[in-house]
């Protein structure tokens, strides 16, 4: 374990911005995309539905 | 098993609707495995410090964003050969989630470039032909999105792929070949830091992660286009609702 | 002797169409003219500048003038109806669309190649270094006119196509780009230049087999 306080964790040893940044964007997309993906999936769903595609 | 039975789109969509949940789980528990090594068992880099564990993400994107880009020249060229409507549908599914990735490397090769050679963007080779793939999804992309009639959609984003494909190593080859020749104008690179086994390990397991995403969600995207496509069949009025 | 009588008729007649409209014939080669002399105004008048960054210019422009006759390709003759009979006729369809491109190659990168000269003397080059840009062009051009065939193919009647065609396009011309201007590059730098003409002609024949042949499947997409 190379942290010695949650602080010295966010600091990054300087790099902080970066490191976050870069593991925060990848994190922000890849919870964006399936939200995207569901809204998506609903919607069509709903046609379906109106479509007169009852189960 | 007769894997064709799986290439018509009224079969293949309770498939996948099955499958979503594994991959989704497969890729949450990879990637809890994967920050925790990139954060707490790869040790501090000499050169980088901590800087270099960008490279946890940077790299699993980079390479997941070219692999996608084969795996739809793979659906293309099935979906020309055998002409099954299937394969048009996953190309489509793949693109959107493979251009992320290719965004994700350039967001975060960029990241990682300001500390480390202290500017945003370099003209390396690399990052530039990283930047052209992002180019060739948006191409990609643009032309699937333009073209109305699916069967049309589905062959001409298959051609697309497919040049694009053959492309690439001789784009890669050119960009090298220029960088080459403008040796002088480009910064000093640092190395990427020696790998630790740790570190190795960190970056196969976040690539599988990755991988693991990027089935979930082009399964789950597939769905999405065989529903629009498919709204008025009768096996979608029968059971895809529930 | 077929085979080239197919491609020979195909290019005669769309020279003569092409030359029934003048003002199109000519577009091209104004907007490469007028796209490079825009390049001093933008950056300044210094001659040892201008000399440095003249190849990538002049190849930036034309690959932008080549692009901007594609559209044009295919257009008229799927409008017409022509196209349709074209690819129903006995003759080979990858035959007669490679007829097509050099045609669009005659009438838009031919005078880019033959224009260059003077655009290089008001760019300050010198005489070499014009011959080493006028090979390259004369190299290269045929690969843009090849390689775009397929976008104009994929993008034929489909909305927005110009802007698509270039964004499809574009980042297949960066090996071209690269060879075609690195050859003047390692001209001034005293470096040996054979291998970028190795490398276009090797584009030059890869183009010719396979880009004609994408563009007849991909023109048979757009008239199913």
């Amino acid at each position: 374990m190379q942290w010695n306080s949650f602080s010295d964790f966010i600091h990054m040893g300087g790099y902080g911005l970066y490191v976050w940044g870069s593991f925060g964007i990848c994190a922000l997309a890849m919870i964006i995309e399936p939200l995207i993906l569901q809204s998506r999936n609903q919607k069509i769903r709903r046609q379906v539905k109106r479509q007169g595609g009852q189960p | 098993m007769n894997w064709f039975k799986y290439a018509s789109p009224a079969s293949f969509y309770p498939l996948a609707g099955k499958l979503i949940p594994y991959f989704a789980a497969i890729t949450v528990v990879l990637l809890a495995i994967g920050l925790w090594i990139s954060f707490f068992v790869a040790p501090t880099d000499f050169q980088q410090g901590e800087g270099y564990r960008i490279i946890f993400v940077h790299v699993p994107a980079s390479w997941m964003s070219m692999f996608i880009y084969c795996v739809m020249a793979f659906w293309s060229a099935l979906g020309l050969i055998f002409n099954t409507r299937l394969s048009g549908m996953m190309t489509q599914a793949l693109a959107p989630t493979g251009a992320l990735f290719a965004f994700l490397s350039l967001v975060t090769g960029s990241l990682w470039g300001k500390p480390m050679w202290g500017t945003w963007w370099v003209w390396d080779a690399r990052l530039t032909s990283q930047l052209i793939l992002f180019f060739l999804y948006l191409g990609y992309l643009a032309l699937t999105s333009a073209i109305d009639d699916s069967r049309r959609r589905d062959k001409a984003g298959a051609i697309l792929s497919l040049v694009g494909v053959v492309n690439v190593p001789i784009i890669y080859f050119s960009v090298i070949w220029w960088n080459t020749l403008h040796q002088g104008a480009s910064v000093s690179m640092t190395k990427a830091p020696t790998m630790a086994h740790t570190m190795l390990m960190g970056m196969l397991i976040m690539a599988l992660a990755f991988w693991g995403y990027t089935i979930a969600m082009g399964l789950k995207r597939v769905r999405c286009i065989i529903l629009e496509r498919e709204m008025s069949s009768e096996w979608i009025k029968k059971n895809a609702v529930e | 002797m077929n085979l080239f009588t197919t491609v020979f008729i195909m290019v005669r007649r769309d020279l003569i169409l092409a030359l029934r409209h003048k003002s199109e014939l000519l577009t091209a080669l104004f907007f490469f003219v007028i796209v490079v002399n825009l390049l001093p105004l933008g950056v300044g008048p210094d001659p040892k500048l201008l000399s440095k960054i003249a190849p990538g210019v002049l190849w930036i422009g034309a690959l932008l003038a080549t692009l901007l006759g594609l559209p044009r390709l295919f257009a008229h003759d799927y409008q017409d109806g022509s196209l349709e009979q074209l690819s129903l006729s006995p003759h080979s369809f990858t035959l007669i669309v490679l007829g097509k491109i050099m045609a669009h190659w005659l009438v838009a990168g031919l005078p880019v190649v033959l224009i260059t000269p003077f655009l290089g003397i008001q760019f300050n080059l010198s005489g070499p270094i014009i011959a080493v840009m006028m090979a390259t062009l004369l190299l290269g051009t045929p690969v843009l006119s090849l390689i775009g065939s397929i976008g104009a193919a994929l993008t034929l009647g489909v909305r927005g196509g110009g802007v698509l065609l270039s964004l499809l396009i574009l980042p297949l011309y960066i090996p071209v780009l690269i060879f075609g201007a690195g050859a003047a590059e390692a001209y001034r730098s005293g470096l040996d230049m054979s291998g970028y003409f190795w490398l276009l002609a090797a584009l030059d024949i890869l183009a010719l087999f396979f880009a004609p042949w994408v563009s007849a499947v991909a023109l048979k997409v757009a008239l199913e």
